[in-house]
């Protein structure tokens, strides 16, 4: 188990700041991983990315952007990129972020378009599309372990965690409802915890 | 009337922007109606495949609007859905994570944060179990999803496109040794 770069107690986290990525170096990663994110699971390419391998954010961060960006409206991926941008480097690295995530994508599906028809023949193109498909939730499981297991510590936490999945995975119930009811619940019994979460 | 097709394209994908809670799929249905029922710019069957491609193609699934935007109105049209989809709501998430970022620290804001956290999680397995459902690979998309995240958890900084690649590859084996061709 490999350690949180920061302490998750505010005060470190003010006083210890990674080194700030140039607005180039934003846009490249958020382009790579618009272009590369073959299947879906963008949301675990960029935990890769920006947690894992360049530790541009501290996990705390990432997984409550991420459930901000879920529960915006828009698409996820977009408001992650958004959200990551503006904490690193404002408006122009939230603007490097979403432009970087789109621009290859842009194009790609377009082009895809333009091929479709010869794409369409070949016998296993949609094997390949499975498989690719199939590899990339991998990525998204990562997240869902790490997670997962952070919520173990406490109890309302965990609770939270299986009522959205049951609810929405499951039962399909309407997800604003569901994150709506539970997120505010979730959130009341965090607010009466106590305030440390150290460890 | 082609020149309204611009104004149209706003007029529908700016309040999908913004009510598009929970993500692209929230929103196919209504996509779907305006594009095909109610201002005919394709067919139903024409949707269906710009839905394939925009899954089969690298991005978010949302892309599926700037293909509808890039059938009905060429490079133009591309633009003006894209960017009718994915501003309005950028702008929004834009100001909600500047206010954010800034109480970084708070009290308020951290029990946001911790209990937010665990209905993000849940969401994303949610979404995983609906993709893993109707994805057309059953018991094998969950032994390669499995497997690629053993494989991610054991060498984190390993590529991901290698994984990709033996996932695909996986999938082309079995079909083509069982025989079984794709009915999707």
């Amino acid at each position: 188990m490999r350690p949180a770069p920061f302490e998750s107690n505010g005060h470190l986290l003010v006083s210890v700041p990674a080194p700030r990525p140039s607005i180039f170096a934003i846009f490249s990663v958020f382009f790579r991983i618009g272009l590369f994110s073959f299947g879906g699971g963008l949301t675990g390419w960029v935990y890769r990315e920006v947690v894992v391998v360049r530790e541009w954010l501290s996990e705390d961060e990432f997984m409550s952007g991420l459930a901000m960006s879920q529960i915006l409206p828009g698409t996820n991926i977009s408001n992650l990129s958004i959200y990551i941008g503006q904490k690193l480097r404002g408006v122009l690295g939230a603007g490097a972020a979403i432009v970087g995530l789109l621009s290859g994508p842009f194009f790609a599906v377009i082009a895809v378009a333009s091929a479709y028809g010869a794409l369409k023949t070949l016998t296993f193109t949609e094997a390949a599309m499975d498989g690719v498909a199939a590899a990339a939730i991998g990525m998204l499981l990562v997240i869902i372990h790490r997670g997962a297991r952070r919520t173990t510590r406490n109890p309302a936490a965990f609770a939270a965690l299986v009522a959205t999945f049951v609810c929405v995975g499951l039962l399909h119930w309407s997800l604003p409802l569901v994150t709506a009811g539970v997120g505010s619940l979730s959130v009341l019994a965090a607010w009466f915890r106590r305030p440390s979460n150290a460890g | 009337m082609r020149d309204d097709l611009p104004v149209a394209l706003l007029a529908v994908f700016v309040p999908f922007s913004l009510v598009s809670i929970g993500g692209g799929t929230s929103i196919l249905a209504g996509v779907q109606h305006q594009a095909v029922g109610v201002h005919h710019w394709i067919t139903t069957r024409e949707f269906v495949e710009l839905f394939a491609i925009s899954r089969a193609a690298p991005g978010p699934g949302s892309m599926l609007a700037t293909l509808i935007g890039w059938h009905i109105f060429g490079w133009t049209g591309a633009l003006i859905a894209t960017l009718a989809l994915f501003v309005p709501s950028s702008l929004l998430c834009y100001g909600v994570a500047l206010v954010w970022n800034r109480h970084r620290g708070k009290r308020w804001h951290t029990a946001l944060e911790n209990g937010l956290a665990p209905v993000g999680i849940g969401l994303v397995m949610a979404g995983v179990i609906t993709v893993l459902r109707v994805g057309g690979g059953g018991l094998f998309s969950w032994i390669v999803a499995l497997g690629s995240a053993g494989v991610l958890t054991w060498r984190p900084k390993i590529h991901p496109l290698l994984i990709f690649l033996i996932g695909g590859a996986v999938f082309v084996g079995v079909r083509a040794l069982s025989g079984v061709h794709a009915v999707i």
